[in-house]
């Protein structure tokens, strides 16, 4: 039975010691949210996330949404935990009081999301899209509007839903067609007419809740060409009456949905708008702005996405742990009578250990990036909320692109780790890596996520951020040198070499982008990867440095948990050995790779 | 009508206990807590009854360490109104804990107090009966089920040979077993007033109660590694072994 605990030591500890909760607890508005809280809040949402999630996570997966006339129907079990999950108070945790929430920071919503799609990561795609649907209103909404949908959408009542893709309309959103005709109807108020055709919406229709709100990119009469061209609509399934209650049902279906690799359970739904007399929609912001609002949401749903290769990582994880503490198999290398589990052997102990310290390494990551997203948006200062958010801006590419590839890779080595079984349905393992393997290519794919890397947050800004980060990371290093201990000054080497070939990549990429921008582009994924390695070696380095300190402090007899923090300091040193080491290899690829990728002509291939 | 719900911190179901290296005790340090799986099924009554209308107010209390102040933050959590720690650092043994309830007991005036049959910890199944007593209450214990009318209660017990349903006169204790409900998951706007709600500390002493241990445990030791079984070839083997090595039979 592939069960899930959530991990909430592991997220105590970064959330504790390596954020540190009290530089959120200051911040305006989150007085009460203090560790204990939080604490107690991780608890029962992981208890929630175990006993009700988690078990709906196979058979969805064997099940599937399914399609019939326009109808979805989600696996068994999925409405019920729905319905708890919303009754519980967890789909309305971030968002503001004033719409029925409970305003917490993103440092406690993020563990909780995380708990959520490491169980079952099909069932938290629909909250994942009914939230980035109330950040576009809260964003852009009128008051009316938001007074109309943003109570029901923040309990979960209603459900949200992003309409931006099109068969011609992918990575390149200025490509999209549908159209929106100012209407007058005077039963509708303000409003607009929507025709076109959307594919891949993820839970674009279903049953778990009695109304649809999509949020729908679309083109008016006489708007320009290309990206300045579009605008955001707010399309309710069920059109909302002036009194709150549901009336007539709008004009836009579920035309089927799709037969996927994985997330069986999420429906992605082709969705047809004004098949009849046009769908009812209503203009969120202003005309043509759509994009423009859609990149102020861009971080958060790429970052929501990130998180899902944590997740999934975290999962693959504990089933290949537990499956190698169970199979028996072949001796030890160094001599036994019998056979012993495999988790004794080197090579197992290998994948183990790199499953363990890249889902630390990205948790960390994200979550201090959750932190500064805190800071950016309530922090008193503004110099302070600036400096944030400039990290925050040039991290969300990474953690989208690195945690979301790294996730992929781990949920293969833990099939690795389970021999044939690992390729058998029945284990689990086989889903967590079909599943994640949808993270790298929606809200923008790897390569759209190096694109931005490259171009907007570093060559744009003569890598202003990337320096300020560099040097943050040297201080760390110059600490490990300075604590006269083995284990953290081999980490702080590791680093530092890492580091090294970030600086040179970015002084590269800077240096060239004007002059060769494809051969910029080139290396762009694996300069993504590089910058994902060494920060995700930065946040080891510090979790090794909190730990060494803890340790001490132990040993002069205070209170804490001493397995807890060696086995920190060991994780630290292995991903500084297999995966900081890698960083070399990484540049030489960015600042060389180009002349190999570019060498034949199209006429060649 | 009052509700005193008495809840123990213990060592989480799910943790492999293990033995202290000196054979003193059970480790419990850097080990994950929560509250005796027993207790939240007499809370969860406890709720029931004040959402039927017919409790007022649902008091939790823990006797125990500092940190047992989170399990009783659970305990609002999940509904209790408000919350009393009688706060020690010592080691409590049922009798203790049974005469420290009933100095909490005779201040709050409680009708009912609803407890775990026994902790998950110790399983010594002692304190419930040992606080009715002490109060000179009726009890009925191992209640799988709970009916509250006037001003008496009607509790299904489980018993060996079955169900026996006895009718006490209130006030009562009632201690719980497995099937009588299904906790509830706790809510996230519950785990936020429940920060909000009061949580009153007390000493042993200023009740007035002497929890000195009467018993002196010796050693705590790990119960034997199960030997590995053997296969035998045919029923005739089976036999005989039951017989001649096992002794079950005759
Ligand atoms: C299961 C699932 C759920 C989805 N959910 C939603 C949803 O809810 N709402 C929604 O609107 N959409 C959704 N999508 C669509 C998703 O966002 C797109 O599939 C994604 O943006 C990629 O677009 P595309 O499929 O058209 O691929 P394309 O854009 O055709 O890309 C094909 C390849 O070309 C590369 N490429 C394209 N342009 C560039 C470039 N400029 N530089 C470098 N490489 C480039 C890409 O990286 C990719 O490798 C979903 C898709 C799936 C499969
Ligand atoms: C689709 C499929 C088709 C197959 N077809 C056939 C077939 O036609 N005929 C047939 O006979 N078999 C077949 N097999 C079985 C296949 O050869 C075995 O699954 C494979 O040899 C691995 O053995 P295992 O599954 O027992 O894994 P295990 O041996 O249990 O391995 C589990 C993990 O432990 C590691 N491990 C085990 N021992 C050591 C060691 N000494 N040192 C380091 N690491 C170790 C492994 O590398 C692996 O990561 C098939 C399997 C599948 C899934």
């Amino acid at each position: 039975m592939p069960d899930y605990t959530a991990p909430i030591r592991d997220m105590t500890f970064v959330i504790d010691e390596l954020v540190g909760m009290d530089s959120i607890s200051r911040l305006p508005g989150c007085e009460e949210t203090t560790s204990d809280l939080v604490t107690q809040i991780l608890e029962e949402c992981g208890r929630f996330s175990s006993e009700v999630l988690a078990p709906l996570n196979q058979p969805g997966d064997r099940e599937g949404s399914s399609f019939d006339n326009g109808k979805v129907t989600t696996p068994a079990g999925f409405k019920e935990a729905y319905l708890q999950f919303i009754q519980g108070g967890w789909n309305a945790l971030q968002f503001p009081a004033e719409f029925g929430g409970q305003g917490l920071p993103r440092i406690v919503s993020t563990p909780v999301t995380e708990m959520c799609k490491s169980a079952n990561m099909s069932f938290a795609l629909c909250p994942l899209l009914t939230g980035g649907a109330i950040e576009a209103l809260l964003l852009r909404g009128a008051e009316e509007i938001k007074r109309m949908f943003l109570p029901k959408m923040v309990e979960g009542a209603w459900t949200g839903t992003m309409n931006l893709t099109e068969p011609q309309a992918g990575s390149d959103l200025a490509l999209i067609k549908t159209r929106a005709v100012p209407a007058t109807d005077p039963e509708f108020g303000s409003h607009y007419r929507l025709f076109g055709q959307k594919i891949f919406i993820t839970y674009g229709e279903h049953d778990l809740a009695e109304n649809i709100i999509h949020l729908v990119l679309a083109r008016t009469p006489e708007a320009p060409e290309g990206v300045k061209g579009i605008s955001l609509f707010i399309v309710p399934k069920f059109i909302v009456n002036k009194d709150g209650s549901l009336g007539k049902r709008n004009d836009v279906q579920c035309a089927s949905i799709e037969h996927k690799m994985g997330i069986h359970a999420s429906p992605t739904a082709v969705m047809l708008f004004g098949e009849k007399d046009g769908a009812v929609g209503y203009l969120v912001g202003e005309e043509n702005r759509g994009l423009e609002y859609m990149f102020i949401m861009m971080n958060a749903a790429r970052f929501a996405v990130g998180l899902e290769g944590v997740a999934i990582s975290e999962r693959a994880y504990q089933r290949a742990l537990a499956y190698a503490k169970e199979r028996i198999q072949s001796r030890d290398v160094a001599g036994s009578d019998k056979s012993v589990p495999i988790i004794r052997h080197p090579d197992v102990r290998r994948m183990l250990m790199s499953m363990k310290a890249h889902t630390e390494a990205m948790r960390a990551l994200q979550y201090v990036v959750a932190a500064s997203m805190d800071i950016a948006r309530l922090h008193p200062d503004r110099d302070e909320r600036r400096r944030h958010q400039a990290f925050v801006d040039f991290m969300i590419p990474v953690v989208k692109g690195w945690n979301t590839e790294t996730g992929i890779e781990m949920a293969s080595i833990g099939i690795q780790v389970h021999g044939g079984m690992g390729f058998i349905e029945e284990t689990g393992a086989a889903q967590y890596l079909r599943d994640a393997r949808i993270a790298t290519i929606y809200e923008g794919t790897t390569g759209i996520q190096a694109n931005d890397l490259v171009g907007r947050k570093l060559a744009r800004e003569g890598g202003v951020t990337a320096k300020v980060v560099i040097g943050t990371i040297r201080a760390v290093e110059t600490e490990l040198a300075q604590a006269g201990n083995s284990a953290l000054t081999a980490i702080g080497e590791s680093l530092g070499r890492g580091t090294s070939a970030l600086a040179e990549c970015a002084e590269w990429i800077t240096g060239n982008y004007k002059a060769d921008i494809r051969a910029v582009h080139a290396g762009a994924v694996p300069f993504l990867k590089l910058t994902g390695i060494v920060c995700g070696g930065w946040q080891m380095a510090r979790a090794a440095l909190v730990a060494r300190k803890k340790l001490d402090a132990i040993r002069k007899g205070g209170d804490g948990d001493a397995a807890f923090y060696e086995a920190k300091i060991g994780t630290a040193l292995f991903y500084a050995d297999h995966v900081l080491s890698q960083a070399g290899g990484l540049r030489d690829v960015v600042v060389r790779g180009a002349r190999g990728v570019m060498a034949l002509a199209e006429e060649q291939f | 009508m009052k509700v005193l719900v008495p809840v123990k911190r213990v060592v989480d179901y799910n943790v492999k206990v293990r033995v202290k290296a000196d054979g003193t005790g059970v480790e419990t340090a850097n080990v994950k807590m929560s509250m005796n799986p027993f207790d939240e099924i007499a809370l969860e009554e406890a709720v029931r009854l004040k959402e039927a209308g017919k409790a007022t107010e649902i008091i939790a209390v823990s006797c125990g360490v500092q940190a047992s102040q989170e399990t009783l933050r659970t305990a609002l959590a999940i509904g209790a109104d408000r919350a009393v720690l009688v706060q020690t650092d010592a080691e409590l043994q049922p009798l203790a804990v049974a005469k420290l309830l009933c100095a909490v007991a005779k201040k709050e005036n409680p009708t009912i107090v609803l407890m775990g049959k026994q902790a998950i910890d110790d399983d010594c199944n002692q304190t419930g009966q040992m606080f009715a007593a002490l109060m000179g209450w009726a009890q009925g214990t191992f209640a799988s089920k709970v009916i509250v009318d006037g001003d008496k209660v009607s509790v299904t017990r489980e018993i060996d040979g079955g169900l026996e349903t006895v009718s006490l006169k209130l006030p009562a204790a009632i201690t719980v077993d497995l099937r009588l409900n299904e906790p509830r998951y706790v809510t996230l706007p519950n785990i936020m007033k429940a920060k909000k709600k009061p949580l009153e500390v007390l000493a042993p002493d200023a009740l007035g109660v002497d929890i000195t241990p009467r018993i002196a445990t010796l050693k705590v030791e790990e119960p034997p590694k199960r030997k590995a079984g053997v296969k035998v070839p045919d029923a005739k083997t089976l036999v005989e072994k039951l017989k001649n090595e096992a002794k079950v039979i005759q």
